[in-house]
């Protein structure tokens, strides 16, 4: 057992867990974004860099602070180790700088993209990004790609985190997709636009943390937030056959594998659960799906508006274009 | 002491018979039948011998690193992968001399207990992998690999691997996952190389010049190798030198050597060419600081600047520079610093693998602003977003290519920040591409007096 105390707050976790795995024992506040990493895949993670945090000290035995930020979910924890997240500042400017990169060549098509409101890149923009770009070159695009006939693939949202190649790796035996070239012109691809067939492809799409893995039998049907989850499971010799169904009055327009409470898949459905039963009928209900209060699919909109902070940003603007000296942003109201 | 380029113009060095009448493979000789393994890691250490690829952390520490109590095979792997833009030392060695690389491949195996070694050249080195493919077959021929070497039980077979032609197969981890036929893209650390390289087993990854001065370490003494050089830069070094100077090529130098002497004598780059001044250098490869001539021929402190990994770095980044793979890039007052940069980027940027996204992202944006700024089609607020796109990249990535990436960016707008201005300013000035051919940009502070 380690003893690890990330943010001020002590954990006492199993040895060889990494820093974000510790941060969700802890849960909450501290627990730092992932965008590529994805704790039933192997390998997954390092690559976004999100996760970055600061390690003031390294070990009990050892308490020098690491040089750099470390991705938390690729590095395991010490005995002893002082981790800070959101505590440090250095840690949320290095993290709102990987936003910014990665929304420098997204194409913010979030009002046409069907991923929009259970989108991991658009939760992480709203709460580390800017809300104006600096980037004025013209975007990197991609045309779009059907890869079998129930997937679309729209490279031009994709943020490169891998996890679809690894669900094609490592949930079926064979590897029919990777990536293409190299620096921002690469792009995920099968062998020469071969369709990715296995019985358990349809994951890829709950593992794509953006819009570029889309279900067809789902598009352009209708907003997230629209429709109605419920919990339900069906008696299948693939896989555990527990689903949400994402309804809208008596159609199922959708349905997908269960997340937990960090956004991922626990226990991966099949083809056959996913596309193949759209009928009530097919399923026992177990109930409404619990969604997070806070989640746009709960709420039908994306801000919970604090008005006391609405007022206070409007007369600060007003003041502003009177050429007035601008009040504090955080001041709290008399 | 022996230096690398001792035989270069010996006709038919290229040869075994000719390299081992000057002395060539008795390292081999005194390491197997006289020293153990031990004992050769032990005047590596001795030596103080630095990597010479870039980076220059203590050779003999990364040996000693090695996993000995695995039992997994070792493995050597010489990383030939030479691709750092201003750099050609390994090509011109490994052209020249090829022996002296085998040669020193056989002695370090022996000293790391590696059966198997690799030699990872990079692709556009086609040329250079028949010659050192020549020389295994020469070595093998004399029985200076295979089985039982010199009739000792020590046994080594040694292969040649062309890469693709990816800058990013330099960084080490990159180098094994291309080297196990996967698609290039460096690892995550740890776990490091001398625990789990090479097929998960302990690897020594080292450079070429490194493991050719293995040779003159093990046959001189490694106490001996130390006399040469300036405190802990021992021995001597390799420097590509190219640019805007008279004589340009690879030149054999001892650490410690002044950057004044080196730039201006004779025996070296033989002074600024058609007699113009000094305006910048990059002291060690495209990646590293640049640095104005002022602060290159003397340090911040005043102190005259020493070709050796301290004195070069004297001062951080603020006013210093790295060693790093000794591609010494020369520039006189007619270059313009935008331009350069803008190329070191989009070189970068082509570079990069694309696997995480601070470097995949913002090397490609750089290039863009840079290449609008040299263009006349900057604005004012352009600079100092280099400035915070570099500082967000630099430490960030998963490999040293994304810090490589920012350093030149960072530094170029520390030193020259006026060049950068007076592009944003006076655009119609700048739509030519040798603008300061036609009319050096003149400022005081940059360009030396000498």
């Amino acid at each position: 057992m380690a003893k690890v105390t990330i943010d001020g707050i002590e954990v006492e976790v199993a040895d060889g867990t990494t820093i974000l795995n510790a941060a969700r024992q802890i849960g909450g506040e501290v627990v730092p974004p992932a965008m590529c990493y994805y704790s039933s895949l192997k390998d997954t993670g390092g690559k976004c860099r999100v996760c970055l945090v600061k390690v003031t000290q390294g070990s009990a035995k050892d308490p020098r602070p690491m040089p750099k930020l470390v991705a938390s979910c690729r590095t395991p924890v010490m005995d002893g180790m002082v981790v800070q997240n959101i505590t440090s500042p250095e840690v949320l400017e290095a993290r709102k700088g990987v936003v910014e990169f990665l929304l420098i060549n997204h194409p913010l098509d979030c009002p046409i993209c069907d991923q929009a409101g259970e989108c991991d890149l658009q939760n992480l923009a709203y709460e580390h990004g800017a809300g104006k770009t600096r980037y004025e070159e013209e975007r990197r695009t991609f045309e779009k790609v059907d890869i079998g006939d129930k997937i679309k693939l729209h490279m031009t949202r994709c943020i490169l985190c891998y996890r679809c190649t690894f669900v094609a790796d490592q949930l079926t035996n064979e590897r029919v997709h990777g990536v293409l070239h190299r620096g921002d012109a690469s792009e995920i691809s099968t062998y020469i636009e071969k369709a990715v067939e296995n019985d358990f492809s349809g994951n890829m799409i709950d593992v794509c943390p953006v819009g570029a893995l889309t279900d067809k039998t789902f598009r352009f049907k209708s907003r997230v937030w629209f429709t109605k989850p419920l919990d339900a499971h069906r008696n299948c010799t693939k896989c555990s056959g527990k689903v949400v169904l994402w309804t809208k009055g008596d159609d199922v327009l959708r349905v997908s594998a269960r997340k937990d409470e960090f956004g991922e898949v626990k226990e991966y459905i099949c083809n056959e659960c996913r596309y193949d039963h759209k009928n009530m009928g097919d399923w026992t209900i177990e109930g409404p799906r619990h969604i997070d209060k806070n989640s746009v699919i709960s709420q039908n909109h994306y801000e919970k508006i604090d008005m006391q902070k609405l007022k206070l940003d409007i007369e600060r603007q007003i003041q502003f274009q009177k050429g007035k000296q601008l009040p504090e942003t955080n001041q709290s109201p008399a | 002491m022996a230096r690398l380029l001792e035989h270069i113009n010996v006709p038919g060095i290229e040869t075994f018979d000719v390299y081992r009448k000057h002395g060539g493979y008795k390292s081999v000789e005194k390491a197997l039948k006289t020293m153990t393994p031990d004992e050769v890691t032990e005047e590596v250490k001795k030596s103080g011998l630095r990597g010479r690829g870039g980076a220059g952390f203590p050779a003999g520490m990364k040996w000693s690193f090695l996993d000995r109590k695995s039992d997994k095979p070792r493995y050597l792997v010489c990383n030939a992968d030479e691709s750092e833009p201003g750099t050609f030392k390994d090509r011109y060695l490994m052209e020249k001399i090829p022996h002296v690389l085998i040669e020193g491949m056989i002695t370090s195996s022996y000293a790391l207990g590696a059966k198997t070694s690799y030699i990872y050249v990079r692709g556009e080195y086609m040329y250079i992998i028949r010659i050192l493919e020549k020389a295994i077959q020469e070595a093998h021929a004399n029985g200076f690999l295979g089985k039982n070497i010199l009739g000792t039980d020590y046994s080594l077979e040694l292969y040649v691997q062309p890469g693709g032609g990816a800058y990013i197969c330099g960084e080490e981890t990159a180098l094994l996952e291309s080297l196990e036929g996967k698609r290039g893209n460096p690892r995550l650390k740890p776990p490091f190389p001398a625990v789990a390289g090479l097929y998960a087993s302990p690897t020594v990854v080292n450079n070429v010049e490194t493991i050719s001065a293995v040779c003159s370490i093990v046959n001189e003494s490694g106490d001996e190798y130390a006399k040469i050089g300036i405190g802990k830069s021992t021995g001597t070094k390799l420097i590509s030198a190219s640019g805007h100077i008279n004589k340009p090529g690879v030149y054999e130098i001892d650490l410690g050597l002044p950057v004044e002497e080196f730039i201006y004598s004779d025996k070296y780059c033989g002074g600024i060419w058609k007699g113009r001044k000094l305006k910048a250098v990059v002291a060690g490869g495209s990646s590293v600081p640049i640095l104005p001539a002022d602060l290159i021929l003397k340090t911040a402190k005043g102190e005259p600047r020493l070709m050796s990994y301290e004195s070069l770095s004297d001062g951080g980044f603020a006013t210093g520079t790295m060693l790093g793979s000794g591609g010494f890039i020369v520039m006189d007052e007619t270059a313009c610093i935008v331009r350069n940069l803008w190329t070191f980027t989009r070189f970068y940027h082509h570079e990069s693998c694309g696997q995480c996204s601070p470097c995949r992202e913002g090397t490609g944006w750089m290039e863009k602003v840079l290449h609008r700024i040299e263009h006349g089609h900057g604005h004012m607020d352009d600079i100092d977003l280099l400035v915070d796109v570099a500082k967000k990249i630099e430490g960030n990535t998963i490999c040293p290519l994304g810090d490589a990436a920012a350093w030149p960016v960072a530094s170029a707008i520390r030193h020259f920040r006026e060049e950068f201005e007076y592009h944003v300013r006076y655009p119609e000035k700048v739509k030519n591409p040798k603008h300061f051919e036609l009319e050096p940009f003149r400022s005081e502070k940059v360009l030396a007096t000498v």
